[in-house]
């Protein structure tokens, strides 16, 4: 089973509007969104759920009042801020290490779960398709997006697919790492600014690290001709495959509003066609 | 006051926003906390004058007094610890530095060294003072590095934080320190559903908040018909124009080539100073 993450570095570069595309496109795969902190791709695959199960993250600490004698030892020892000197804990700052209540000696604080996000196997129009959704301000969206990536693999050895494609999260850290292990190509969306060229850099070198194989793809590559030809020379220097160069359409924003991905939206413009060569190269790349 | 740039998406122009913002008022700070893609410093070209590391803590083990009874390893809640028959071994990369391997040990066998994981680095650009943090690649925990940050804020000027894209605990350790949040938003489908994650971390902050609407005419009307219903202020609309995508792409705020955009930015402070008067 081969396995694809599409990541920028930067966000706001086309990620998921090509990982859409491609989805139409490619046969016999599974999709996976593991940009758990905003995704997207569920707005254009319009998912039949079949199955959700709850995500437990990091615990959370919970002080019982009546048992507490307020000797103030968890606050000294939590290292996260997340215990203030009237003993109120912080939600959002506990990272469920377990230290406080280690500590307490009469037992008042336990570790209880905290449910951080659901993970939804369905079925679209292009095929099954998992999806993380990690709650408003929670935390351990790595270990989301690793459980993510395990269902995806779980469902195509059922459905016996033999490609996964996975829509990656902006940045560099966690979630990115995860989304990024053991896949065989990490296809990295760029745009022609100095910005997208700065934190695709930035990105290749995680890729490198994680030792995936790269491949670039430029989207509206005609946006600024002389920072796409910078793009094409730090790739040859590197030795790393330009695969696509996608041209600028608006058709990709009035595709989205109509619940569309561009190949279905129009199968004959330029950048459909730009989209289907992509795929052909990056298939060359997987066997 | 102490304003802060968040979206729920990436690329929606929350370093457009920072940067020109910065650009439009004096004696400004500007501290750029998206320490995974920090990217406010290729429009300013700061001249920096400071770099400092941002350490963290991992556990140390000394193998003469530790007799591998695991009860750091199943203390440790991020798997930072493993002890099999023979050996234990550490995995800095994962550990909190929570310090409960240390107060676990029975044998005293555990101390703590401290490793860089990114770095802090200030400058200035024209009279803005400069800030950025950058997480060293490989690195997966972003707030120690947003926590050094944050120390660096001068509550006697006007401050802008610019937010990493997400909704997690960077964002709101970079949030919960400012007195007002600017969520920069693009008016499409994505836009608006990233958009409504945003809000919902700050109201859970309970931060007063406004919307920019960035990229103004691409799409469709959802976002506005959103943010009446919501009652959310729309600070400033920036049209999608060439010229400042043009600008964007090459490095260029925009309000240095449109100097009309900087009374703009000015008037949309001054109405957020008075609406939290």
């Amino acid at each position: 089973m081969k396995q694809i993450t599409v990541i920028s570095g930067k966000g706001g570069t086309g990620k998921t509007s090509l990982t859409a595309a491609l989805s139409t496109i490619i046969r016999n795969k599974v999709i996976a969104d593991c940009d758990v902190d905003a995704p997207d791709l569920h707005l254009l695959l319009n998912p039949k759920i079949k199955k959700t199960m709850v995500f437990h993250g990091l615990k959370l600490a919970e002080r019982d009042v009546e048992k507490c004698i307020r000797c103030m030892k968890c606050y000294e020892n939590c290292r996260f801020d997340a215990i203030n000197d009237e003993l109120d804990i912080d939600e959002d700052k506990c990272e469920g290490c377990g230290v406080c209540s280690y500590v307490c000696p009469v037992d008042a604080i336990s570790m209880v779960d905290r449910d951080t996000g659901f993970i939804y196997t369905s079925e679209t129009r292009f095929g099954p398709f998992v999806y993380g959704i990690l709650k408003t301000a929670e935390e351990a969206s790595g270990k989301l997006v690793s459980m993510v990536r395990e269902s995806a693999i779980a469902l195509a050895r059922d459905k016996n697919m033999d490609m996964i494609i996975i829509d990656g999260p902006p940045g560099t850290g966690c979630p990115v790492i995860a989304s990024l292990s053991g896949v065989d190509i990490a296809l990295i969306v760029t745009e022609p600014t100095k910005s997208g060229i700065h934190d695709m850099e930035r990105v290749l070198k995680v890729v490198e690290h994680f030792r995936v194989k790269p491949l670039v793809c430029i989207n509206k590559y005609d946006l600024n001709i002389e920072n796409s030809l910078k793009i094409e020379e730090f790739c040859k220097r590197n030795k790393i495959e330009v695969v696509g160069k996608i041209p600028f359409d608006e058709r990709f924003t009035t595709a989205l509003i109509n619940g569309k991905s561009i190949v279905e939206y129009d199968a004959e413009c330029e950048a459909t066609r730009k989209i289907f060569d992509m795929w052909s190269r990056i298939k060359g790349r997987l066997e | 006051m102490i304003i802060s740039i968040a979206s729920g998406k990436g690329g929606t122009g929350k370093t457009t926003v920072a940067v020109n913002l910065a650009l439009s008022l004096e004696n400004v700070q500007l501290i750029d906390c998206d320490v995974e893609e920090p990217n406010d410093h290729i429009f300013l070209n700061p001249d920096i004058e400071n770099s400092e590391n941002v350490y963290v803590e991992y556990p140390v083990i000394d193998k003469e007094k530790c007799d591998l009874c695991g009860q750091c390893a199943s203390f440790c809640m991020y798997n930072a610890i493993a002890v099999t028959k023979n050996d234990i071994m550490v995995f800095p990369e994962l550990c909190h530095s929570c310090g409960g391997c240390k107060l676990v040990c029975p044998r005293d066998a555990i101390d703590y060294k401290r490793r860089s994981i990114g770095k802090i680095e200030s400058g200035k650009s024209g009279d803005i003072e400069f800030y950025r943090g950058i997480l060293n690649l490989g690195e997966a925990r972003t707030t120690p590095v947003i926590k050094e940050l944050k120390k660096k804020i001068d509550k006697n000027r006007d401050v802008i934080l610019d937010a990493p894209p997400g909704a997690g605990c960077a964002v709101i350790e970079t949030i919960e320190s400012s007195d007002f949040c600017i969520l920069v938003t693009e008016p499409t489908p994505f836009g608006l559903y990233d958009l409504k994650i945003a809000v919902d971390v700050v109201r859970r902050l309970k931060k007063p908040f406004g919307v920019i609407i960035n990229k103004d005419g691409v799409g469709d009307k959802k976002v506005e018909v959103f943010c009446s219903r919501e009652n959310i202020p729309i600070l400033l609309r920036i049209p999608f124009d060439k010229r400042i995508a043009d600008l964007y792409s090459k490095g260029v705020p925009f309000v240095l080539e449109m100097g009309e955009w900087k009374e703009r930015f000015r008037t949309m402070v001054d109405e957020i100073k008075e609406r939290l008067a």
